[in-house]
């Protein structure tokens, strides 16, 4: 431990890449989360649709009650 | 509902990053044992405080589920362990790169600041399995809220621990006399330490909103006399 102690100041040059690695990380993480929940965001506007989609078709009296399972099932 | 307000707290969240990123690099002056490797501090230990909080954050959340039953409460403690367990994997990675650039080591398995976060983040990391494996919702909510109650009591008692613990190699925050900070250094730290826990806030809102969204949508699908697309979620508490 006191060998760790000792250890002097890196010189900035190679400092730096430590440095640059650690808010790198940081920021990849972000992105990686963000573009996670913007691929889930994706999936609740196209599940959107389609249940728009059978309100529609059911409002104009194309489809009866329970049409929406079939429209459903394949994403399940 | 959730949504409501998230646009400016996204932007007060950039604006603050940005400006911490520009204290951290061109206000707070270099440490004088460690040199520029010493900048790291600004990102590690604000994500190691907030996620750490958020973690305790999960447990008063659990509390409020186990009282009143509310669902809300639990999608609020499972989202905010989510977003710390995301935070605890930024801390692990960012501590390791300051070790090895400090101690020349990319761990110190004797230090223990390092191994008993590992421990919490490893506790945290069952929650998943552990929600995972209840089918019925009721009781996986009740179960889940019952472990982040107990794990959220366990991040303080380890915090104090490790802090009565005699250490020679990990650094003190706030320390006293000789370990403080200089005031330059410790308003970058605080303008950090705001920043992160605005960033954890925005991405616990964002998280909730997309859930709350995806909840509103299964509703109308069941509205629609139609079983929900993608069924409920196994591991994730639906909100509304």
């Amino acid at each position: 431990m006191e060998v760790l102690l000792a250890a002097p100041a890196l010189p900035l040059d190679e400092a730096g890449k430590y440095v640059a690695g650690a808010y790198v990380v940081f920021l990849v993480l972000l992105v990686v989360y963000l573009a996670i929940m913007a691929a889930k965001v994706q999936r609740i506007e196209r599940e959107l649709r389609e249940v728009a989609a059978i309100a529609e078709e059911r409002k104009e009296g194309r489809v009866s009650p329970g049409r929406g399972a079939e429209e459903a099932a394949p994403h399940a | 509902m959730y949504g409501k307000g998230l646009r400016p707290l996204s932007i007060a969240t950039v604006a603050l990053l940005a400006i911490s990123l520009s204290l951290v690099f061109f206000y707070a002056p270099l440490d004088a044992d460690q040199g520029f490797v010493q900048k790291i501090f600004y990102v590690h230990v604000p994500l190691a405080v907030v996620a750490l909080f958020g973690f305790m954050a999960g447990g008063v959340f659990a509390i409020l589920h186990l009282r009143s039953d509310d669902r809300k409460w639990d999608a609020y403690s499972y989202v905010s362990i989510h977003i710390s367990v995301i935070f605890g994997v930024a801390v692990l990675i960012t501590g390791a790169i300051w070790a090895k650039a400090s101690w020349g080591h990319w761990w110190v398995w004797d230090e223990p600041t390092l191994v008993s976060f590992l421990i919490v983040f490893l506790l945290y990391a069952t929650y998943y399995p552990f929600r995972y494996a209840i089918e019925d919702r009721d009781r996986q909510a009740r179960y889940a809220s019952v472990f982040a109650v107990t794990a959220g009591a366990f991040v303080p008692l380890n915090f104090m621990a490790v802090r009565m613990a005699e250490s020679l190699v990990h650094p003190r925050t706030f320390a006293t006399a000789e370990g403080g900070m200089p005031g330059e250094m410790m308003l970058t730290f605080l303008v950090s330490l705001a920043a992160m826990a605005l960033l954890f806030t925005t991405l616990v809102k964002f998280e909730l909103t997309a859930k709350s969204a995806s909840g509103q949508v299964k509703r109308l699908r069941r509205a629609l006399d139609a079983p929900a697309g993608g069924g409920s979620s196994r591991i994730a508490p639906e909100v509304s």
